[in-house]
């Protein structure tokens, strides 16, 4: 055999560090005290935390748990700072706002079955067949939160499946693009012309439904992880697919691309809100009742959509142009080249933004409260309003941004967890 | 097979046929209004190992891109073998899966195992089961002599071993034709030794090979025929002994002693 050139074939394991590199003392010093300036800063740093400490805690511990009203701890010479009974009081209303409380299991169960749903896309470990829950989830959940009969969702799900059938049907004779288009207008037909007529027919032989929960009884945090999550679950496919089709070689779909993004990126999001809720009456059909719920997801989805498109855009540009002609070079038609080269990567890239954009997304709920949905924004208005706790402020915002903060956290350390699972360089 | 008997196997296997693999007619291709390829008529028989060489910008890349379209050609024919390339994808797609390509910077996919980078194509354009991919995938990695790296990703090997991943990914879709642009040209001289003998290995086998290259050692050891290229041109073709030892065109003679000179 012929000599090889010299390259280490097996990497080597890492060696525990010598004694006297380890410890806290050591971490300290390194990164702390490792020269005059990063000891000065890290001191005065160290020194403005105690001093917020200090002037935090005392205010914060309080014995104000169970007070029922904002005068009761003033009245109590005990309690010198914060009122936390607001949030003991209200944490029913904070969560669910007019959610019945016999069927609020409903939004619980459908909040611990997210996790199942979630798990196979967040975690490679978790068997394949849970996709298959994942892909139904969204209308299992839509069934638990509004209730009714179960036959509006089971049809929508056959859409898909009338879809899948015409593209099957199709593609052999007509070939792949073609099928496809074909394929969701079948599915677009049926969700609009076929679904409701034959959902209340089958629900008139076979009855499948739960008590209905109108969306006025909607809110709380519940409200936030609903749209938020709709919004998260819907905007990223269609994203991927605005991108694409900015970089689409036909003139048609890219102009549309690029005229949506831009259009959409040019307008507040409040202003959209606002169309959802009182412009899109005018448009609708009179009599059409149109959920004002799925209204605003409809909106979010789109505004967070083109901020995705132009995320995942940049994933693309960054991609080396190697890529798309070796993969041109293997015989991988588009459709293939994207899914199994490009995306992986451009969506690797993009991972940063992608989380951001779904944090800022699910932050942006908030403004739901500014036409009338009672959000926990929202609620808090209504709450400081009442008699009772008229006047508390800091405790009630306190409490929702340390809600909105676990999510958006958790968000982030995924993000970086994944980041370094899909590390393939070392 | 014993030594001898395989080296004279393979002798015979590097006797070039008559039949036809690639053939250019009159093919022009412009950028805009620069004229990069002029007129290019060219046939390579199945069997034949062809060298390009030409100073840089004169076009090579050009040509041999055009013939699994990368580029595409504005004027004249390719024809490869039998399928005449035109913007008929269907025809792009059959032809692109019968030609390998590597690339001068390999351009693995980094996402990807080795063994993954090699089974991927012949899985999903092939329609190869899974089990089968990864067995061919291992014969062609054992060719190129790195079956241990399989599990591996490319970012964890070196330039020579990636390369060699590129040739072995290329042969597991089983091409009957294989281009090479400038191959070893982003290796260190070192590794550059490791490519070219997995290169020669594959002609010894018969496989018709384009090859832009400026390793004239290569040139001389296996190619039947060397074409110089300048300004978008076929200046000369030649065996390479009569190439090397008797250049006709002052441009070659000037281009050889450029980089054989010094
Ligand atoms: N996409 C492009 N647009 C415009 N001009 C291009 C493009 N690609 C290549 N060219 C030009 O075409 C000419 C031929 O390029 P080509 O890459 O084929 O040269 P080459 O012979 O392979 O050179 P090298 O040895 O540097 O690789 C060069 O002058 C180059 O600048
Ligand atoms: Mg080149």
């Amino acid at each position: 055999m012929k000599p090889e050139p010299y390259v280490r074939r097996e990497m080597l394991a890492p060696q525990p560090a010598p004694l006297g590199e380890t410890g806290i003392l050591r971490w300290m010093k390194a990164n702390l005290f490792s020269g005059p300036v990063n000891s000065v800063i890290s001191i005065a740093a160290g020194l403005f935390v105690l001093y917020v400490l200090y002037r935090l805690l005392p205010w914060a511990i309080q014995p104000s748990w169970n007070a029922t009203s904002l005068s009761q701890c003033q009245d109590d010479p005990n309690i010198t700072g914060a009122c936390w009974g607001v949030i003991h009081d209200r944490f029913n209303q904070l969560m669910f706002a007019f959610y019945p409380h016999e069927l609020q299991w409903r939004p619980l169960l459908a909040f611990g079955l997210m996790f199942v749903a979630i798990a196979p896309v967040l975690f490679d470990k978790v068997p394949r067949f849970l996709l298959a829950f994942t892909a139904m989830f969204p209308l299992l959940a839509i069934w638990l939160l509004w209730g009714g009969s179960a036959w509006p969702e089971l049809m929508v799900l056959a859409g898909f499946f009338i879809g899948y059938a015409v593209h099957k049907a199709l593609v052999g004779p007509a070939g792949e693009l073609t099928a496809i288009i074909l394929g969701v207008l079948a599915t677009l037909l049926w969700w609009i012309f076929g679904v409701s007529p034959v959902a209340e027919m089958l629900q008139g032989v076979v009855p499948l439904d739960i008590t209905p929960v109108e969306s006025s009884k909607f809110g709380g945090l519940m409200l936030s992880i609903t749209i938020g999550l709709a919004g998260i679950a819907f905007s990223f496919p269609l994203g991927i697919i605005l991108a694409l089709g900015r970089q689409s070689d036909m003139f048609i779909i890219k102009t549309l691309s690029v005229g949506y993004i831009e259009f959409i990126r040019g307008v507040p999001l409040i202003t959209l809100l606002f169309v959802a809720s009182v412009l899109l009456n005018y448009f609708l059909p009179r009599g059409t009742n149109f959920d004002l719920i799925l209204r605003v997801v409809i909106m979010v989805t789109l505004f967070a959509a083109a901020y995705m498109a132009e995320v995942i855009r940049g994933g693309l540009a960054a991609l080396p142009k190697g890529q798309y002609e070796a993969a041109d070079a293997l015989g991988l038609d588009y459709w293939k080249a994207m899914r199994l080269i490009i995306m992986p990567q451009a969506l690797k890239i993009s991972i940063p933004g992608i989380v951001g954009t779904f944090i800022g997304l699910f932050k942006d709920t908030t403004l739901v409260s500014i036409i009338g949905l009672l959000d926990p924004i929202g609620l808090a208005n209504s709450i400081r309003g009442t008699t009772d706790w008229n006047g508390i402020v800091w405790e009630l915002y306190l409490f929702i941004a340390l809600m909105f903060w676990v999510f958006t956290f958790s968000m982030s350390r995924y993000s970086m967890y994944l980041e370094n699972k899909l590390k393939t360089t070392h | 097979m014993t030594q001898t008997a395989e080296k004279a196997a393979n002798s015979s296997a590097m006797h070039v046929s008559d039949e036809v693999a690639i053939e250019v007619r009159n093919m022009n291709k412009w950028y805009g209004d620069f004229h990069v390829l002029k007129d290019i008529n060219l046939t390579v028989n199945r069997g034949e190992r062809i060298v390009i060489c030409g100073p840089s910008g004169s076009g090579k890349s050009t040509l041999i891109r055009c013939m699994n379209r990368l580029e595409e050609h504005q004027k004249g024919d390719i024809i490869v073998d039998g399928t005449e390339l035109s913007s008929d994808l269907k025809n792009i797609d059959k032809i692109r899966s019968e030609v390998g390509m590597c690339f001068q910077h390999f351009n693995l996919f980094p996402h990807l195992t080795i063994l993954e980078n090699c089974t991927l194509a012949p899985i999903w354009v092939r329609k190869t089961p899974k089990k089968e991919a990864e067995e061919t995938a291992m014969h062609f990695l054992e060719k190129v002599k790195i079956p241990e790296q399989a599990n591996k990703y490319p970012g964890q090997l070196s330039g020579g071993q990636q390369q060699r991943v590129a040739i072995a990914r290329s042969l597991c879709m089983k091409p009957r034709i294989m281009l090479f642009d400038e191959p070893t040209s982003a290796l260190d001289p070192e590794m550059i030794a490791e490519v070219l003998d997995t290169m020669i290995e594959l002609a010894e086998e018969g496989m018709t090979m384009l090859c832009v290259t400026h390793e004239m050692g290569f040139a001389r050891k296996v190619a039947n025929r060397v074409i110089f290229m300048d300004a978008g041109q076929i200046v000369e073709q030649n065996e390479p002994e009569e190439f090397f030892n008797n250049p006709q065109s002052e441009r070659t003679q000037l281009f050889l002693s450029q980089i054989l000179g010094h």
